[in-house]
């Protein structure tokens, strides 16, 4: 029974390699550079994973439901034009610094509406969440372009720029919200009906629809989810850069499928969890911000991480070789 | 009123639905703007539509036999600044092989990953799109390239050359829309490409070398994403690094309008080539009724899943989906 309890820490490891991959990054670049192991450096890195962790949590949900999302950069685009460009209309001008209030929820009810758009078109149509969101990813990218007449808006406000240098105790606000969204969307996964049901609908549709399951409801509701989610890091987003472009949140959606991927689940649906999303996330934001410090150019990043991905998913399917592997689109 | 209708007289048209849509869109562009149904505007259409065209007929293949392929909007950037780069250091006669060969070799190892260790290759092109555009940036060191003496070569012909008034990138994307045609419909390879999509155990069973077809239909991808950039570095003489961003997903816009289906072993080239030119085409007329440019892209949203929607409906014999 000792032996059991000795062997449980390396057991989890091995459920979960993308956290042995983080602590293997983390222990080479507290090596290999000077400045990565120091508290601030350590804010700094989650302070830049919120704004894709914040999205793969969602991602991970939809994921699970064996849907994908790809429209998430284009919403995250659409909230932050709503968050800045709300807050200096002319109806809210003598509102002082409430004047953010209105337009960050806005901004996140933009989002859960495009979230709900995708979701109802893949409850009532049938068609895939891929050519769905793909649709919408040009869809809504279009739609920013639109409303902000191609241009960038700033804020006006400074109140609204400042949010993001605040702190709670030791951690950066930005951390906390993420860690708090965090922990919030694992307990909905791991602790709730809808998370019981999220695996049900990806592991076995039919069953689950035969288990009285209302799926297209229940789909819908997970792309909400992430509609807002993706909204949110927009809003954050937003307010470390003080203005809203059109480009942002452009390949967002790749880099949150790679660190959903990362952290073990799987794209047929019906596995993975949160955990494993924030250790892919870590992966990511560690990798990116030990190489920036070891002045690595930024190019390198990108191969380095596609090759990561390549390699996870042949181990993967090296090691569980259950099913044949088949994206069923 | 809709549904009897699809039941009833749906499957012929339904078939043919991109067509339908395609000449209701003609038509109220035609009527929306005086330019629009002009020879002028229609060979500037086909002209712009090329490149988007010729990838798509390469991802068409790909899609047909099963599978995905998103790198192909890095690997355009990486094939566009690499022949634009050589122009210059080795002369264009070899630039153009040496770049073929390096992209063939990106296909291939997109084939080896899915054709052969059979990986998942919605990942594996995502992971290879963001590898490459490393790739590029490496390579250009972040700069973009320009070839120098843009009136004294005989690079230019690709892009801004015609024969009889047609430009050459229409007859190019013509020529191989009616090539891969023939290759898909008439010869044992086409046949066995939507045989593996269509069931690649049974594709196993009958003794078709499911693993090479696959690497073959990546490396058909990577040859027209050559081709693609050999016309755009002729018709630029220059290149931005990320030329090719976003259009992966553009070009995957197009295949599915076709109604080629992203489970494999349905689609044609020629359902492809009206899906590329019916995008063209409203991008083209919203711009001629001074609508802004972006306006396309909310349209294009409208159009690919409404076409996929009454696909889809066709199919099942209801339009809405039956999942509660």
């Amino acid at each position: 029974m000792s032996n059991l309890t000795d062997i449980t820490p390396l057991r989890w490891l091995m459920r979960n390699p993308i956290w042995g991959f983080v602590l293997l990054v983390f222990i080479f670049f507290s090596l290999m550079s000077d400045h990565f192991f120091d508290y601030r450096n350590f804010q700094n890195i989650l302070v830049q994973t919120s704004t894709i962790g914040l999205i793969a949590l969602g991602m991970t949900l939809v994921m699970i439901n064996g849907n994908i999302d790809l429209s998430v950069g284009a919403t995250l685009a659409l909230a932050a034009a709503f968050a800045v460009d709300v807050q200096s209309w002319a109806m809210f001008a003598t509102w002082g610094n409430w004047q953010i209030l209105p337009a960050v929820c806005l901004a996140l009810l933009v989002g859960l509406l495009m979230g709900a758009i995708n979701g109802f078109i893949v409850w009532k149509t049938g068609v895939d969440a891929f050519i769905v969101t793909l649709g919408a990813m040009l869809g809504i990218r279009g739609l920013v372009f639109v409303y902000t007449g191609e241009s960038s808006f700033y804020a006006m406000n400074f109140a609204y720029s400042d949010f993001s240098a605040l702190s709670v105790g030791p951690l950066p606000v930005l951390a906390v919200i993420f860690l708090v969204c965090t922990l919030i969307v694992h307990l909905v996964l791991s602790r709730t009906v809808h998370g019981r049901n999220t695996y049900a609908v990806g592991g076995n549709r039919e069953a689950a629809v035969n288990a009285g399951i209302r799926v297209g409801p229940h789909m819908m509701v997970n792309f909400m989810i992430i509609g807002f989610l993706a909204a949110l890091s927009g809003v954050l987003l937003s307010t470390q850069m003080g203005a809203a472009t059109p480009n942002l949140g452009r390949d967002y959606e790749l880099w949150v499928i790679t660190a959903v991927v990362l952290g073990g689940t799987k794209l047929t649906g019906g596995k993975g969890d949160i955990i494993g999303t924030l250790g892919g996330v870590l992966a990511i934001g560690i990798l990116r911000n030990g190489m920036n410090l070891m002045q690595v150019p930024a190019f390198y990043v990108y191969v380095i991480l596609g090759s990561i991905l390549i390699a996870v998913l042949f181990l993967d399917k090296r090691f569980n070789r259950t099913e044949d592997g088949g994206l069923r689109l | 009123m809709l549904l009897n209708r699809l039941k009833a007289g749906g499957p012929a048209i339904a078939k043919q639905g991109i067509l339908v849509a395609f000449i209701l869109f003609m038509i109220v562009f035609s009527f929306m703007s005086d330019r629009f149904l002009t020879p002028d505007n229609i060979m500037s259409v086909f002209r712009q539509s090329a490149i988007i065209g010729v990838m798509a007929l390469g991802v068409t293949i790909v899609v047909i036999g099963g599978n995905l392929d998103l790198s192909v909007g890095s690997m355009l950037s990486f094939a566009t600044v690499l022949v634009v780069d050589l122009h210059d250091k080795v002369g264009p006669e070899l630039a153009i092989p040496i770049m073929v060969l390096a992209t063939l070799c990106l296909g291939a190892i997109n084939g080896f990953l899915i054709g052969i260790l059979r990986l998942n290759s919605l990942i594996v092109t995502l992971g290879m799109l963001s590898a490459i555009q490393g790739l590029v940036l490496i390579y250009s060191g972040g700069q973009n390239v320009d070839i120098v003496d843009q009136r004294g070569t005989w690079f230019a012909i690709f892009g801004r050359g015609s024969v009889l008034g047609i430009a050459a990138p229409i007859i190019i994307f013509g020529l191989l829309a009616i090539l891969f045609h023939v290759i898909m419909t008439t010869t044992p390879f086409g046949r066995k490409v939507y045989a593996v999509g269509g069931n690649p155990t049974a594709s196993v069973f009958s003794g078709i070398p499911r693993s090479r077809i696959v690497f073959t239909t990546y490396l058909i991808s990577a040859l027209c994403v050559a081709v693609a950039a050999i016309i755009l570095g002729s018709r630029v003489m220059g290149s931005q690094n990320n030329v090719g961003q976003g259009y992966e997903l553009q070009v995957l816009a197009a295949v599915i309008l076709g109604g080629t289906s992203l489970l494999g072993g349905a689609g044609s080239i020629l359902k492809t080539v009206l899906g590329v030119l019916m995008l063209a085409f409203i991008q083209n007329g919203l711009i001629l009724m001074g609508q802004p440019y972006y306006t396309q892209w909310l349209v294009t949203w409208v159009v690919i899943i409404v076409a996929v929607w009454l696909d889809v409906a066709a199919k099942r014999g209801r339009l809405f989906s039956p999942i509660a």
